[in-house]
């Protein structure tokens, strides 16, 4: 069901290098469960591309099945959207990016869509380092099944009808750092200061980004004993740093104090700016990502913000040397050989 | 005097894979077509990649009758220990067998109806050659010079074979013709050459080319203009991305910057293969993937997918004998009806069926042109034996006046000009809409594309209303593809006959051969080939306007007559089946045999010729 929103909205809004408001980013009302986080990961997306003046045709939005995958409805409507099948989001947006490399390619999966039946097709688009943001909407349930444990489940929990989870979860930020993507982040959904700088920064960087954000299921997964619900996760959720994003055209003024502050520069010339918590934090160094992220979670602990950042990394159309226009773009006398040289190819037949 | 045979024989060598004799044998059959004799030749090979027994024969035949004979060979070329007792015995009464007399034959082999051509072959190798790699790799030579002897072939046609072959790379032609004349001398000092089965000249090739269908198909989307390619290495239709790749790296590099005009990721399985081609057409690229059976159970929720959210991609099906893994190198039409009809729900898709190299490349390049017209998958349903082999064929044709038709894609300035786009609405009622791809205008054309069921203007519906106006536009959009197809290929005989027979892909190498039987026994027939799926009015009026219609599939339940029966509301006794499954290339004398044994069947009174 989709409802018509009111365009109706403040004169006084501020507007951004478009002329456009964070409204012109909206999408159809959405038809999640009331206090769904996944609402807030919309909302967080609304406001990156706002914000980062993207010019929302350029933006290509792209999902499987699920709760999570019903999302690229209720953000960007000015954007084109393919809500495609169960697990096979990353397929189609490679396919879709081979076409076109120059959109923006904004992904919304889910635990059901990548840890399980996609867990194939999101371990390989992370090898193909494919210039995409991959989100995954992480509440460690079956939403739209009605309440079947996850892959991302952790071990020993029950669901709401009281199965238990006897397996080891998967946790999908580990196996992104370890299959090599350049970009590994893990945010929650309540917090839209860490949310929204971080989605602007893998917007920004120029490869493979993937932010498992945890998304409460506010029907399904919110119960006492739930490792997903939203007071476990603010009671256990943990970061090592803040990161703040500097678009490009925004100087900065202050100098990065020593030690606790790290600028790191992305490939369009903007800044992510990380505020260090913990002394030992590097994004550069991915062995001590994973580290950090088992031991948290030993401890019980969530740990969230940037993870690992490469800003070197090549992607898959610098790695297969595609050509600079859009394939999507190329015209016929470029793709066809032509009559003469079909004469020549048949003579090498006879 | 025993009047010679002359340009009618089957030749077989039996060889071990691994062993290098592919190019010798292939060097063997292109030189009996630049003779200009018509010359067909099918590789009967395991799915294994060393050491087990291989088959390549070779059908010689002015009259152009050029499926495979079936039967014993003429000739056999014995060069495998393992299927040396069955080669033997597969030899025609009077006929030859060429084998390695290095080591002496065993006294219970010989045969007093076949003629034994022994040549010390490996002991000459152990003279001539130090490398262990050549002495293996010449013995092929040696044999092919000493069929040259045998069969009256001219030596300089195999010398010149030898020199395109090797070009660019000097030093491999002296020692291989050497070897050739090595097998010459001998021939012509053992035995008395030519023997009575022999080539002779003609000039009955013209502008012909020897090709597999696989170099076809992958050339034909270079020349449809594909650009993505999502893949998953499988027998037999591996080749077309393989030829669409070498040919990608001849033909489409940039000059300028050097890089690349496409993209292939050969991709973890083939869900991902078809989910890629499908991205690339949703974006306004063009995508295909290649693929056979068991590929295409996988891509069946993807295609499904591409039907009801109308997405142009293009998928190669090379057909090998299933279920399930089946004989996974042996040919059959037997995904007709999984590719009709792939997917859950109702779902209907186009096939094209080419039976030749030159067909194979017109169709792969046409099947980009339809799918972006009609905005759905196109299936070229191609089949092993096509694939993998070569064949005689018309040249690849192409003209260059030819324009892609990208179909109902709007631009920006078209955009501009609507006051409202809805991406289902059918304007023109030929139940094909209007689409538009990512970033292509500011503030209009966007929509949310979904497998979900929608409205007119792509706004999610579960209203059964919106649904069922939907489903039911879709078919009239396959109504219209059936105008858009390929027509079925119809060849009446001399008068009117009461018989129809009635066929599809590689089973038309051996039609002309049977009708040609049939027409000597006093059966005259008409043919019709079917070339695509939806069927064009012809085909319905070719059927009911025979009194007998016999259908020729290679396939067990005939699949072919069930899709026609189901779409053209025919009932199905009107059509009898005529079918071959045993995995090798239908022959004439097969489909002759069936008929005959149905028309003896019936009643005086009911018989018609």
């Amino acid at each position: 069901m989709s409802f018509a929103k009111s365009k109706f909205h403040h004169k006084n809004l501020p507007v951004n290098d478009l002329g456009l408001t964070y409204r012109d980013y909206e999408g159809a009302i959405s038809t999640l469960c009331a206090g769904c986080g996944h609402d807030s990961i919309s909302a967080a997306i609304v406001h990156a591309c706002a914000e980062l003046s993207i010019e929302p045709h350029k933006i290509a939005k792209m999902s499987g099945i699920g709760c999570s995958s019903k999302a690229p409805n209720y953000f960007l409507n000015n954007s084109h959207g393919f809500n495609t099948v169960h697990g096979r989001m990353p397929s189609v947006t490679t396919g879709a990016n081979l076409a076109n490399k120059d959109l923006t390619y904004l992904a919304m999966s889910g635990d059901g869509d990548s840890a399980s039946i996609g867990l194939g097709q999101f371990a390989h688009v992370v090898r193909r380092q494919l210039n995409m943001v991959y989100m995954v909407a992480n509440n460690g349930v079956y939403g739209l099944t009605k309440g079947q444990l996850a892959a991302t489940s952790d071990r020993g929990v029950k669901n709401k009808i009281g199965d238990t989870s006897l397996f080891n979860d998967i946790d999908l930020c580990v196996m992104a750092l370890q299959l090599g993507a350049s970009f590994v982040a893990r945010c929650f959904s309540g917090d839209k200061n860490q949310l929204i700088p971080i989605i602007k920064a893998a917007i920004a960087h120029q490869g493979f980004a993937f932010i498992d954000i945890i998304s409460p299921c506010v029907t399904f997964n919110n119960h006492p004993g739930s490792t997903r619900s939203y007071d476990y996760v603010q009671e256990h959720v943990t970061a090592r740093a803040v990161t703040d994003f500097v678009p490009i055209k925004e100087e900065i003024n202050h100098e990065v104090p020593e030690g606790k502050f790290e600028d790191v520069c992305l490939h369009d010339g903007s800044i992510m700016r990380i505020h260090k918590l913990d002394a030992n934090y590097d994004t550069t160094d991915r062995f001590k990502a994973l580290q950090d992220v088992e031991r948290h979670k030993a401890k019980g602990e969530i740990l969230t913000g940037l993870l690992h950042l490469d800003p070197t990394a090549q992607h898959y159309h610098e790695l297969n040397n595609t050509t600079d226009t859009p394939l999507n773009q190329i015209k016929q006398d470029l793709l066809c050989p032509g009559e003469r040289v079909l004469s020549t190819i048949n003579d090498s037949f006879r | 005097m025993i009047t010679p045979t002359i340009n009618d024989l089957v030749i077989r060598f039996a060889n071990t894979n691994g062993t290098g004799s592919a190019s010798a044998n292939n060097m063997f059959a292109k030189a009996i077509m630049r003779m200009g004799v018509p010359v067909s030749a099918k590789n009967i090979f395991p799915s294994n990649i060393q050491g087990a027994p291989t088959w390549y024969e070779v059908r010689i035949n002015e009259n152009n009758f050029l499926g495979r004979r079936g039967g014993k060979a003429d000739i056999i070329v014995a060069m495998n220990a393992q299927s040396f007792n069955a080669d033997i015995n597969d030899v025609t009464n009077g006929g030859y067998l060429l084998y390695d007399s290095s080591k002496q034959l065993p006294e219970h082999l010989i045969k007093e109806n076949i003629n034994f051509l022994g040549i010390p072959i490996s002991a000459m190798c152990l003279k001539e050659y130090q490398n262990p790699r050549q002495r293996q790799l010449f013995k092929n030579v040696i044999y092919v010079g000493a069929l040259a002897a045998l069969f009256d072939i001219e030596f300089d046609v195999l010398k010149t074979l030898v020199g395109d072959q090797f070009k660019g790379k000097q030093k491999l032609i002296t020692p291989n013709i050497y070897a050739l004349e090595l097998g010459y001398q001998y021939a012509k000092n053992h035995f008395t050459c030519p023997l009575p089965i022999k080539v002779e000249r003609r000039d009955l090739i013209g502008n012909q080319i020897m090709v597999d269908g696989n170099t076809g198909c992958g050339l034909g989307a270079v020349y449809g203009g594909a650009t993505v390619v999502g893949w998953y290495p499988i027998t037999p239709s591996t080749s077309v991305i393989e030829k669409f790749a070498s040919y990608c790296e001849r033909l489409r590099i940039d000059p300028a910057s050097g890089k690349k005009n496409f993209a292939i990721v050969q991709a973890e399985d083939e869900l991902a293969a078809i989910g890629m081609a499908i991205g690339a057409g949703w974006n306004g690229a063009r995508g295909f993937t290649a693929t056979s059976g068991p590929g295409i159970s996988l891509m069946s929720e993807f295609l499904g997918l591409a039907y009801f959210a109308e997405i142009p991609v293009v998928l190669m099906n090379v057909q090998r004998a299933g279920p399930s893994t089946g004989m996974p190198t042996r040919t059959q039409q037997s995904d007709i009806l999984a590719c009709a009809y792939a997917s859950h729900g109702d779902t209907k898709h186009i096939l094209l069926f080419p039976d030749s190299p030159s067909e194979c490349f017109e169709l792969s390049a046409l099947a980009f042109d339809l799918a972006d017209r009609i905005q759905t998958p196109v299936i070229i349903m191609s089949d092993l034996d096509l694939g993998m082999n070569e064949h005689l064929s018309k040249p690849f044709i192409w003209n260059d006046k030819q324009k892609y038709d990208h179909g109902k894609i709007l631009s920006m300035r078209e955009l501009d000009e609507l006051e409202h786009f809805g991406r289902y609405q059918d304007i023109d009622g030929d139940g094909i809409c209007y689409r538009t791809v990512a970033g292509t205008h500011p503030k209009k054309g966007a929509f949310f594309t979904r497998g979900t069921s929608r409205n007119r203007d792509a706004v999610y519906s579960e209203k059964s209303a919106d649904y069922v106006d939907n489903m039911q536009r879709l078919e009239r959009k396959f109504a219209t593809a059936a105008k858009l197809v390929p027509k079925a290929e119809i060849c009446s005989g001399i008068k009117n006959a009461k018989i129809g027979l009635v066929y599809y892909g590689t089973s038309s190498q051996a039609m002309l051969e049977t009708k040609h039987l049939l027409q000597d026994q006093g059966v005259p027939v008409d043919l019709m080939r079917i070339k695509a799926f939806p069927f064009d009015n012809e085909i319905e009026k070719f059927i009911t306007e025979h009194q007998q219609i016999f259908l020729i599939e290679q396939n067990r339940d005939a699949q072919m007559r069930t899709l026609l029966c189901t779409e053209l509301v025919l009932d199905p006794n009107t059509i009898q089946s005529i079918l071959c499954f045993d995995g090798l290339a239908l022959t004439a004398k097969q489909v002759v045999d069936d008929i005959n044994d149905v028309l003896a069947q019936q009643s005086p009174e009911q018989e018609v010729g």
